[in-house]
């Protein structure tokens, strides 16, 4: 801590080029702060404590392949197995084709039991219970189309028809339901029994069971035994946890993990040849004081340390200062545009990946001319050889 | 009485690619605790090379070189930086200040090796600038102090952590005759009030004469000139 003047000394040296590379590296870290903030969407996803403790299992030919409904008596007595419920489908359009709502389901009223973190309350629940073509949305679907409790709700469906050819499905509002995150009130849910009843093909099918699990440690035990039940059937199921499902779900549209990580592989590319320049070109420029500090009696290992924290703290400052822009810019958007921005906020997580990134970047832009300054030779450097 | 420093047939010798050049050949000299010792010569003959053996900035080709009964010929790198923070004070043609500190982090800087906490290495840096008559320019950077100043601040720096010795290359070579005069009258009261033994480079004879005696290398060999008359 006693030399850090002699750090910021350096630093501060040619300001203009230091304010330079400064910038590149918040520029940097902005991009690294919004795209994990999309990223984390993702990873995030499902990673709650009830999907500890839920198993879903889906065909083993894809989401969208119906499986008998008569499985789920059979999924329910396999050992370890609690609470099973099954949901489908129904993707739709709410008044205009535009208003694409992805997560309409058909449930089951113990669908809240399975998710506990969907909070609803029991007149709701019991409204739901009481009403054929009741519906429960979450809250911040209810809010983009305004939607209040005894509204009804013309929807359109994309893949079912009603006995009768018509598409359009109407629903009464009975309840809304609230989560942790805007994201996970999205879902537009109606009863299942209703869905079945009226649909013009494809009844005693479904798309989904979620299966409770009382210890998440069998969870692999369970899974293996579930789809066990149903080899050589002709619908063979996969079963796996709600938090695996969760992102094999959101990757089916997009690998954005691999796009954030190529995109940031090039963004940090850049920024180290910027930043290993800069830092090559401050060590050249300082071989004479370092050759002073040295004859001073500074250690070989302590000028090390002094150009290599120079460059640490160089992009620790500018990468501080990107994430901060980056939470600002995430807080913004998300005030404006709410749920429908697929981006966390820039918590904890991003930023310890952030300040590992900061760090070894640092490390490694710093690392060569910090050994050439180690390297100096005091009477070479002091003659100008 | 040992000499403080004590050289026997020091030699060095440059090697460049295929090239061998011997700058120095064994060489002895004495220098006395206390002594003010010039060092003259024609340039290239090996004055810096023989100020840095004896600073410890460098190590001899043969020979043997003890300071204060040390022998710093045999002390590899890591002791040698060690021991040249514990004993030895320096001061270059150029000054050779940090230009981004003031000149009292220019003086404290050696202090940052020592066990000293922040008040005390302040404490110590603001005497020693007391000392050079540069109390009053201590939040100045090198660049707002004339040459003859920055010498001065350099001149602090080398004895804040109270070394042994003082080993100077051309202190005035740099300085006008006005600078150089007072650069020279500084080191002579630190010789004589504080009793540092000082060796000095130096071109000019006029400098020289501040010293106690005055030596002449001559390719590489010494040659001891009459007592000066300081
Ligand atoms: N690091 C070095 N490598 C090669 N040759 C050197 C080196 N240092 C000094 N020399 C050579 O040694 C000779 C003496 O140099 P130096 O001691 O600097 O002389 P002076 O200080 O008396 O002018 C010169 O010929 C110089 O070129
Ligand atoms: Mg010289």
């Amino acid at each position: 801590m006693k030399y850090l003047h002699l750090v910021w000394a350096a630093l501060t040296r040619r300001k203009v080029r230091t304010g330079l590379t400064l910038l590149s590296v918040v520029v940097a870290f902005v991009l690294f702060g919004l795209l994990e903030s999309v990223n984390s969407v993702f990873t995030t996803a499902g990673q709650t404590v009830g999907a500890a403790h839920r198993l879903i299992t889906i065909s083993k030919m894809g989401l969208f392949n119906p499986m008998p409904v008569s499985l789920e008596a059979q999924i329910r007595a396999v050992r370890g197995v609690g609470a099973v419920s099954r949901y489908s489908f129904f993707g739709g359009t709410y008044q205009s084709p535009k208003n694409v709502i992805g997560t309409l389901f058909a449930v089951q009223r113990n669908f809240f039991d399975l998710y506990p973190e969907f909070k609803i309350a029991p007149s709701a629940l019991r409204a739901f219970d009481a009403t054929q073509t009741g519906a429960i949305v979450g809250a911040a679907l209810a809010r983009k189309y305004h939607w209040k409790v005894g509204d009804q709700i013309p929807i359109k469906s994309m893949i079912y028809p009603r006995k009768g050819g018509s598409y359009i499905w109407t629903f009464d509002l009975v309840g809304i339901y609230h989560a942790r995150t805007p994201l996970e009130e999205q879902d537009f849910l109606f009863r299942w029994h209703y869905f079945d009843e009226a649909r013009a093909f494809g009844k005693g099918t479904v798309g989904l069971f979620v299966e409770k699990i009382a210890h998440p440690r069998q969870a692999s035990r369970i899974a293996a035994a579930i789809d066990a039940l149903s080899v050589n059937s002709g619908h063979e199921t996969k079963t796996q946890s709600d938090s695996a499902f969760a992102v094999d779900f959101l990757s089916q549209y997009v690998d954005l993990g691999l796009i954030v990580h190529a995109i940031m592989g090039a963004v940090f590319f850049t920024l180290m040849l910027l930043t290993g320049n800069t830092m090559a070109q401050a060590v050249r420029e300082r071989t004479p004081e370092l050759a002073v500090l040295k004859t001073l009696g500074f250690s070989n290992r302590s000028v090390l340390s002094l150009v290599l924290a120079e460059s640490v703290l160089l992009v620790i400052l500018g990468g501080a200062l990107g994430l901060l822009l980056a939470a600002a810019v995430v807080h913004v958007l998300q005030g404006q545009m709410g749920a429908q921005l697929p981006m966390m906020p820039v918590g904890g997580g991003i930023w310890l990946r952030g300040i590992v990134v900061m760090a070894l970047i640092g490390l490694a832009v710093g690392a060569l001319p910090a050994r050439r300054g180690m390297r100096l030779r005091i009477v070479d450097a002091l003659s100008g050889r | 009485m040992s000499a403080l420093v004590e050289i026997r047939s020091l030699s060095k010798v440059y090697q460049r690619g295929r090239q061998r050049i011997e700058v120095l050949h064994h060489i002895n000299l004495d220098v006395a605790q206390g002594e003010f010792v010039a060092l003259m010569g024609p340039s290239g003959s090996g004055k810096t090379t023989l100020l840095n053996l004896i600073g410890g900035l460098d190590s001899p080709t043969e020979g043997t070189l003890a300071v204060a009964g040390e022998r710093i010929d045999q002390l590899g790198q890591g002791a040698l930086a060690r021991w040249r923070a514990a004993h030895v004070g320096f001061v270059f043609q150029f000054y050779n200040l940090l230009p981004m500190l003031s000149a009292q982090r220019n003086v404290e800087l050696p202090l940052l090796l020592t066990k000293l906490k922040g008040a005390e290495r302040r404490r110590n840096a603001s005497v020693a600038l007391q000392l050079v008559g540069l109390a009053d320019r201590a939040t100045h950077k090198p660049g707002e102090l004339s040459g003859g100043q920055q010498q001065r601040v350099a001149i602090a720096r080398a004895i804040v952590s109270d070394p042994t010795l003082l080993v100077c290359d051309e202190p005035t070579g740099d300085l006008d005759r006005q600078s150089a005069e007072e650069v020279l009258d500084l080191l002579q009261q630190l010789n004589r009030a504080h009793g540092k033994t000082i060796v000095m480079v130096t071109h000019d004879p006029k400098a020289a004469e501040h010293a106690g005696r005055i030596l002449h290398l001559d390719k590489g060999t010494l040659v001891e000139s009459e007592q000066a008359a300081a």
